[in-house]
């Protein structure tokens, strides 16, 4: 509260005392225009957004897109099946690497190494890859796994997400760990409970709606990535192999690559897969949000 | 003394209970310690990985690599300067654009918002945020651009032609509606959920007797927003427009569809340009030796631009907590 001295609030001169004046009424007025304008404005983007996807993506919707794999140049017809199927292999991969690592490593900022230099420090590094710009990830992943793995394959993809996730579960682990009382840490530990048991079995279980919420986050950032996986997992026309080596299909690079292709049944598959995918992501959101909400 | 020595016994058999749970406990220690060392590796592997892969291009061009504008792959000759230049510019734009925008945002948001409306208004924003970059890139590219090109673009060419400095700057050789002025008003539109909403957590964070009292002496909305919120937020605000800047300069999907990929530096923002992710996302899967050197090298710079800018924000954004 010592902020709260009046050196930043500037005493208005004795001509502004009695009656608002006119022009300070008007720039009043004039910026309660202004801010609710652009907060319109930027509304009116995000329904734009998806009303364009709604126009041109339910068009190319139809049973073929989720039961044949992706058309040849010039070919009739096709769907988006080994796309769509690579993507949720890719994600969950993404997820299956990030998910471990990112709880345990906000486990030890919000338990073990609360108040330590170290642990400040990792914080940090960990809100910085969190803006981090995602090419900047693939590029690492291409030079530690694919370059000398000689390949793209699905794996150095999903490792590619994985990264991308992994400062988004830390980040919420920490959050949700530190709402957890101590108190309820401290009736554990009374009864004879190692650390480890005090974490798994209380800790996380109080926390226990906050972290599947940052996972469910987490899924929603990395299922729309594409930069990451041009680098990657690249793409496929067809079925990839079960071994995930070599390139694998799926839904961002497809997006990508049939947008402004010259085919337009490409265009069309195009624009089903950007309504399928940003819908998938919005609800993952709206949902992720719902548990907190009903978690307070 | 039976009686006292049968509990002492009792530690004798305790270890044997306790040893798994022991085990247990050191490895969950320290599987939680190294996955949060994986962290600082991540990074430092990042940087690290971004300096071996671009070395041989920044050891053939030497200085020449940031300072050339020739990007000729041909005869194996490569200067970052146009991708330097366009990603910086487009950034800036984002920031001219988005950062009034999302401080008017925030500002409806604590301030002028009834209670009920404030809740649906800021998720719809934060939604910006998880819409994909690629599904940016399309309704840039499909929507944003032809509109851009009729009403923008072709108008202002057609005043500003033959102008001086002004004609350089606005005038476009070729109104395709493509170009660094589109790719930054869509980044714009990319970093206001960031930006909108540490700028309206900060708001809130403020002591409501500050704005009661500002309010109290009869202070107008928009005087307690200029002279009482502004000021307590102060450098934080400055924070969270860096991370907006951060997530500008390496925006790579939406950018490439709009931004015109042209190799060539132009004198004018209407005109087509590429930022240094965009030139990767284009030209890496063909690409093969010192290119592929020359991109990575690219995002050696990308990444150490972009370094700074988050280390500054995150500094000036975690001064918040001082409240």
């Amino acid at each position: 509260m010592s902020m709260a001295t009046p050196s930043t609030v500037r005493a208005l001169p004795p001509s502004t005392w009695g009656r608002v004046r006119q022009s300070r009424r008007a720039a009043d007025r004039a910026m309660k225009i202004i801010a609710t304008g652009f907060t319109l404005l930027a509304i009116t983007v995000l329904f734009w957004i998806l009303g364009m996807l709604i126009v041109k993506g339910v068009g190319g919707l139809s049973i073929a897109t989720f039961t044949q794999t992706m058309p040849g140049p010039g070919s009739e017809g096709g769907g988006l099946a080994n796309a769509i199927v690579g993507s949720v292999v890719l994600t969950f991969l993404g997820i299956a690497v990030a998910t471990p690592v990112g709880v345990l490593a906000g486990t030890y900022l919000a338990e073990y190494g609360k108040g330590s230099k170290l642990a400040d420090l990792i914080r940090f590094i960990n809100d910085i890859l969190l803006s981090a710009p995602s090419i900047l990830i693939g590029l690492f992943v291409y030079v530690i796994l694919v370059e000398p793995l000689g390949g793209y394959s699905g794996w150095a993809g999903g490792v590619a997400l994985g990264i991308i996730a992994i400062p988004v579960i830390v980040r919420t682990t920490e959050d949700m760990l530190r709402l957890v009382p101590g108190p309820l840490r401290e009736a554990g530990s009374a009864l004879g409970a190692p650390p480890s048991v005090v974490i798994t079995s209380i800790t996380w279980k109080a926390a226990k709606s906050g972290m599947v919420t940052g996972i469910l986050l987490a899924l929603a950032r990395i299922a729309g990535e594409t930069a990451p996986l041009i680098f990657t997992a690249l793409n496929n026309s067809f079925w990839f192999s079960p071994t995930l080596l070599g390139g694998v299909s799926n839904l961002p690079v497809t997006i990508y690559q049939f947008a402004s292709a010259p085919y337009e049944n490409w265009q069309q598959l195009a624009w089903a897969g950007s309504l399928i995918i940003t819908l998938s992501i919005l609800v993952l959101s709206l949902v992720a949000r719902r548990i907190v909400a009903g978690g307070k | 003394m039976t009686a006292v020595t049968d509990p002492m016994s009792i530690p004798a058999a305790r270890p044997q209970r306790k040893t798994p749970k022991g085990t247990f406990d050191i490895v969950f220690r320290n599987a939680s310690f190294g996955s949060a060392l994986l962290v600082l590796v991540l990074l430092a592997g990042i940087m690290i990985s971004m300096i071996i892969g671009g070395w041989p291009a920044f050891r053939e061009m030497g200085l020449g690599f940031i300072t050339s504008s020739v990007w000729d792959t041909q005869n194996d000759q490569y200067g970052a300067w146009p991708a330097i230049v366009g990603t910086l510019s487009t950034a800036l734009i984002a920031l001219l654009v988005g950062v009034p925008l999302s401080l008017g945002i925030a500002v409806f948001l604590t301030q002028l918002a009834p209670p009920w409306f404030k809740q649906p208004v800021s998720t719809t924003i934060e939604l910006l945020a998880a819409v994909p970059s690629i599904i940016y890139g399309m309704w840039g590219l499909f929507v944003f651009v032809p509109l851009f090109a009729a009403y923008v673009q072709q108008p202002v060419s057609r005043v500003v032609e033959g102008m001086p400095i002004v004609g350089t700057i606005f005038y476009a050789a070729s109104p395709s509606g493509l170009g660094i002025l589109s790719a930054g008003i869509i980044l714009a539109f990319m970093i206001i959920p960031f930006i909108a909403s540490i700028v309206r957590d900060m708001l809130d964070q403020i002591p409501s007797v500050l704005r009661e009292s500002a309010y109290g002496i009869g202070a107008t909305t928009w005087e307690v927003v200029r002279h009482v919120l502004v000021p307590q937020a102060g450098v934080s605000i400055i924070g969270a427009i860096m991370l907006g800047l951060g997530r500008a300069l390496g925006e790579t999907m939406a950018v490439t569809f709009v931004v015109g990929n042209a190799n060539r530096l132009s004198a004018s923002i209407m005109d087509p340009g590429s930022t240094i992710a965009s030139r990767i996302a284009n030209e890496f899967n063909e690409a093969i030796g010192l290119q592929l050197n020359a991109l990575i090298a690219l995002g050696c710079i990308l990444f150490f631009v972009t370094f700074v800018v988050l280390v500054i924000a995150r500094i000036l954004v975690a001064r918040v907590k001082a409240f």
